[in-house]
């Protein structure tokens, strides 16, 4: 595209598209509360909210005015620097991915911020900076309830963020990228066929241990042991309120949504599907990993710690290790 | 001193103490992985298929559950057909009310002012819901069947003063289904 050579055209086409990306995420973000609250409602057959606005679509900005006129609390004794900090690092980590992830809004034209050629490093990256809001924020609150949470986050993300990246080595080694759009475009010539294939069919085993280290990472249930109400309160959210609530809040399910683009556009072909135009496709594809983290946060109890770090260490890195090594040997034999 | 430890019972289901570990699994089905995902997909469709069932939620306030015949609302007072009221005053319902939140202050019926058809009627009477526990204590004890809980249980209010019921509320007339019942209860 031309436009991004020249050096003005090209600051002006990104700057919109944060401008745009802002707007549509936070929106997103908004409505995926809204579906979670009534696809878990559902699932329990609740109505889920269904009050505000008609079939309660409007409950988010009920919500969100009454949070942000809450009293913005600082409980005494905390370290007020790192306590106003840290929900303030989530958001920020949170948004800071989407600045990489690629969308395709119609067959030629596709959206990105800046496409880099290590895209989904960088979105480990930033991602791994979740674990210092959620570590902070336990931190600095001065609360026993909010440390242990902090502590066991920072166990629970490191002991996944490598089964995490390592899912993903046999994605890379088949496309031979790191960059998002390549992992998208990836097309093989099977006989007859030729065009994009969803990559999960390669990759299944990897794809599994991608869903399972992404909720961990994401700290949704049956990972939510920072968090865990019934034991730590409300873990390192037990002294937030108000707006540094809402950050806290709006980071966790943009982290949800950011983890259930990267499962479409790496596994399941991203806005490829069939005859259905690009944009409606990986709409329906995140739509659906949506879903699926509401329908595992319906069905399956919170895990005890043990069986956290066994599941982590003893299961799903082991098993990572193998998948990469099988699929570099196939690989290898196949490419020569 | 003996090692309080040795003494606690051998039992399986005594409790663990941290540095035990994690006990065995139980004897029973062989595990297997497959197994365990079998039982994590069966959950899932468990969950998935009650999502595809009714809703179960009653939406008050448009929809109500319905309540027994003799459900214990908000008190009324009643009346005799030919307008008088039932209460004589003798104030039993007040001896039996367990909190006290009845409050009767009788006065002389005369000819000029007949209220009701005995020597006596209540020239105040209150009855403080805040403090009601609805039991039902002062409609057993009225010997006239003037007090009576109807089915309303929705009485909230802005003020406190507004919870203590004075005798024009309390006289107001009964729902209709309330009253019909009662009367086929006297014609019996």
């Amino acid at each position: 595209m031309s436009i991004y050579n020249d050096p003005i055209g090209h600051w002006v086409v990104v700057i919109v598209a944060m401008v745009l990306l802002l707007f549509v995420v936070l929106t997103a973000t908004a409505y995926t509360v809204w579906f979670e609250r009534v696809g878990l409602g559902r699932l329990q057959r609740r109505p889920g909210p269904n009050r505000v606005g008609p079939f309660g679509l409007m409950q988010l900005a009920a919500d969100g005015i009454k949070l942000a006129f809450k009293e913005s609390f600082i409980p005494e004794k905390t370290d007020k620097l790192i306590y106003v900090l840290a929900p303030c690092i989530g958001v920020a980590a949170a948004f800071l991915a989407w600045a990489v992830i690629p969308i395709g809004l119609w067959y030629d034209v596709q959206y990105w911020i800046a496409d880099v050629n290590i895209g989904i490093l960088l979105v480990f990256a930033v991602s791994a900076l979740n674990v210092y809001a959620i570590v902070l924020g336990g931190y600095s609150s001065n609360n026993k309830y909010s440390l242990l949470g902090g502590l066991r986050s920072s166990a629970q993300l490191i002991s996944y963020e490598m089964s995490l990246g390592l899912s993903l080595v046999p994605t890379f080694l088949i496309v031979g990228s790191l960059r998002l759009r390549d992992i998208v475009e990836y097309t093989v010539s099977w006989g007859p066929y030729h065009g994009p294939i969803p990559l999960v069919i390669l990759t299944p085993i990897g794809f599994i241990i991608y869903l399972v280290s992404a909720t961990a990472e994401t700290n949704r249930t049956p990972f939510d042991l920072p968090e865990a109400e019934q034991e730590l309160i409300g873990g390192f959210l037990t002294e937030y309120s108000g707006l540094k609530f809402t950050m806290y809040y709006l980071a966790e399910y943009l982290n949800v949504i950011t983890v259930s683009a990267l499962a479409t556009l790496l596994f399941f072909g991203g806005w490829y599907l069939w005859i259905v135009p690009p944009v409606l496709a990986f709409l329906l594809k995140v739509i659906a990993f949506l879903f699926l983290y509401i329908w595992l946060r319906a069905t399956f109890p919170r895990l005890r710690y043990d069986m956290l770090m066994r599941l982590g260490w003893k299961v799903l890195l082991p098993l990572a290790i193998a998948n990469v090594i099988v699929t570099a040997i196939v690989v290898v034999a196949v490419q020569g | 001193m003996p090692d309080k430890e040795e003494e606690l019972p051998e039992h399986p289901s005594a409790l663990r103490r941290p540095a035990d570990g994690v006990p065995d699994m139980p004897p029973g089905k062989p595990q297997s992985v497959a197994a365990d995902i079998g039982a994590l997909l069966g959950g899932l469709r468990m969950t998935l298929g009650q999502a595809l069932q009714p809703v179960v939620t009653t939406m008050y306030p448009e929809d109500k559950t319905p309540r027994s015949e003799r459900y214990r609302g908000r008190h009324y007072l009643r009346r005799y057909d030919n307008g008088l009221e039932r209460c004589i005053g003798c104030e039993l319902c007040a001896a039996a009310c367990p909190v006290g939140c009845i409050l009767v202050i009788a006065a002389e019926n005369t000819e000029e002012n007949r209220v009701s058809p005995g020597e006596r009627y209540a020239k105040t009477y209150e009855i403080n819901m805040l403090r009601c526990i609805f039991c039902g204590y002062c409609e057993d004890a009225c010997p006239v069947q003037a007090i009576t809980l109807g089915p309303e249980y929705e009485l909230s209010d802005t003020s406190r003063e507004k919870f203590i019921y004075t005798k024009e509320r309390l006289l107001e007339p009964l729902p209709p289904d309330v009253q019909a019942r009662l009367d086929a209860k006297e014609r019996k």
